[in-house]
């Protein structure tokens, strides 16, 4: 369960986010959109505890995971290494990890060596390996080709139905959020606030 | 030792832009061969030149080099000197490596120590090592501190460049999931300084050694510096070049058997 119960959010004297309530269930995933810069990345850090500059209160768990706009691997270590090193996971969890979003025998590649997919992928089972109660995802699939995202999509719906954390994702793409929101949200104004938008009931959540 | 300019690749995880080094690794062939080419040149200048006492030749020098080494007699000088450059350079690279990530990951004190970085990188080598005989003697740790004070900004600046250029997802990344002390600097941080730290290694090294030099012939009794004062009362210039040319092919050794090599080692996941 996350909760957030926001007063104001400024960088320097300008405030960058007004005055909002969020609340994710565990299984639940709130789809966050907005503009570029409108702020969903400030907040996604203020839920994950990144940022602790801001004024109101932040109910998470503990055991939480993000899924970067970009990949952010260790690009001097290996694959494997990238999953067991962060999360202090076992090799095997990891190892099972990777054979669950396809990279099996991918374990000893360098990041350099994988194409921006199969790096997303590695992000993916490093988010999932510790099974997390709290997920954050920023724009977990940009700059992917569709035909990519749409086989990322099905994974990455799996692994929540699977594992069942409270996730919230920020993204601009309509077709992530139908894919995976089970609730929707924006993000618009200076500062900025959020607008819930009708609820919709998915199958299987 | 070149610099050449930022890594500008953009592939995965390659966020941390930071210099390329290139390793001369072992000696190429041209390099021998070029080499033998200034070796034949120094001798033909020399033939040229007829004045032994003045331009001594390679068949002058080299033969001096050799019997200094066989014999033994220029080892403890060369082990005396080899010995100051490795304390020099070990309290050079710790203090100048703290004080440049100090720097580096604090902008508020930077601001305020900048100005006296830049001072102490301006001070002249030679009024270092002696204010360091004035005021600590005309001793072992004199020479040491001088050395190591001349190298220390330079270290710190390297590594403040180096701090300053981190990637801060992957900060974000271990204080997500709360990762060790320990884990972040051998996972995150030193691989990150690693291109840095072998930039300052290489390039100090190279300066350290020869400060060393300078600190022996104006102090000290014992090693390549001081050979190099007595061959300097005595007119000996052959002497000085033996004993210059002995120190250069070890450092040399070092660069292509030790630094290169540690260089490859750490670059190594940037091979496709």
């Amino acid at each position: 369960m996350i909760s957030l119960d926001l007063r104001s959010k400024a960088h320097g004297r300008t405030q960058v986010l007004g005055p909002m309530r969020i609340e994710v269930a565990p299984g639940e995933v709130l789809g966050i959109s907005g503009p570029s810069g409108i702020g969903k990345s400030t907040l996604l850090r203020i839920v994950a505890g990144l940022d602790t500059r801001f004024d109101g209160r932040l109910d998470a768990p503990a055991e939480r995971a993000m899924v970067f706009q970009s990949p952010t691997l260790l690009p001097w270590r290996s694959v494997l290494d990238n999953i067991t090193i962060p999360t202090q996971c076992r090799p095997e969890a990891a190892r099972a990890m990777l054979a669950r979003v396809g990279l099996a025998g991918h374990e000893a590649a360098w990041p350099g060596q994988l194409s921006l997919g199969q790096a997303r992928r590695v992000a993916l089972a490093r988010a999932f390996v510790g099974t997390p109660r709290m997920l954050l995802m920023d724009e977990p699939f940009s700059s992917l080709d569709a035909d990519r995202i749409s086989d990322l999509l099905t994974l990455t719906q799996d692994l929540i139905a699977q594992h069942r954390p409270a996730v919230i994702l920020a993204s601009h793409s309509a077709a992530e959020l139908d894919a995976l929101a089970t609730r929707r949200a924006h993000l618009s104004g200076r500062p900025a606030h959020l607008d819930y938008l009708e609820t919709r009931l998915r199958a299987g959540s | 030792m070149r610099l050449s300019g930022v890594d500008h690749r953009s592939g995965i995880g390659r966020g941390v832009q930071m210099p390329q080094i290139d390793a001369p690794g072992v000696p190429r062939p041209v390099a021998l061969v070029s080499v033998l080419l200034l070796l034949g040149l120094w001798w033909a200048i020399a033939a040229w030149l007829g004045d032994p006492r003045h331009a001594p030749g390679p068949d002058l020098v080299l033969p001096r080099l050799w019997e200094g080494v066989v014999t033994g007699t220029m080892l403890p000088d060369l082990g005396a000197t080899l010995g100051r450059v490795v304390i020099a350079f070990a309290i050079a690279m710790g203090i100048g490596t703290a004080l440049g990530l100090l720097l580096g990951v604090m902008p508020a004190l930077d601001r305020w120590l900048d100005p006296w970085l830049t001072i102490a990188l301006n001070i002249p080598a030679l009024v270092t090592i002696v204010l360091c005989y004035l005021w600590i003697g005309l001793n072992e740790t004199a020479a040491i501190a001088a050395v190591a004070i001349n190298k220390i900004p330079m270290v710190a600046v390297m590594l403040r460049e180096g701090a300053r250029a981190r990637d801060p997802a992957l900060g974000d990344l271990a204080r997500l999931h709360q990762m060790p002390a320990l884990a972040r600097l051998r996972h995150i941080l030193l691989p990150q300084l690693a291109p840095h730290l072998s930039a300052a290694a290489r390039a100090g090294i190279a300066l350290i050694w020869k400060i060393v030099l300078v600190v022996e012939f104006l102090g000290r009794s014992n090693g390549i510096g001081f050979r190099i004062h007595l061959d300097f009362q005595v007119f000996d210039i052959a002497g000085v070049l033996a004993h210059a040319l002995a120190f250069v092919a070890i450092m040399l050794a070092v660069e292509w058997l030790l630094l290169a090599p540690l260089a490859r080692r750490a670059n190594r996941w940037r091979q496709p």
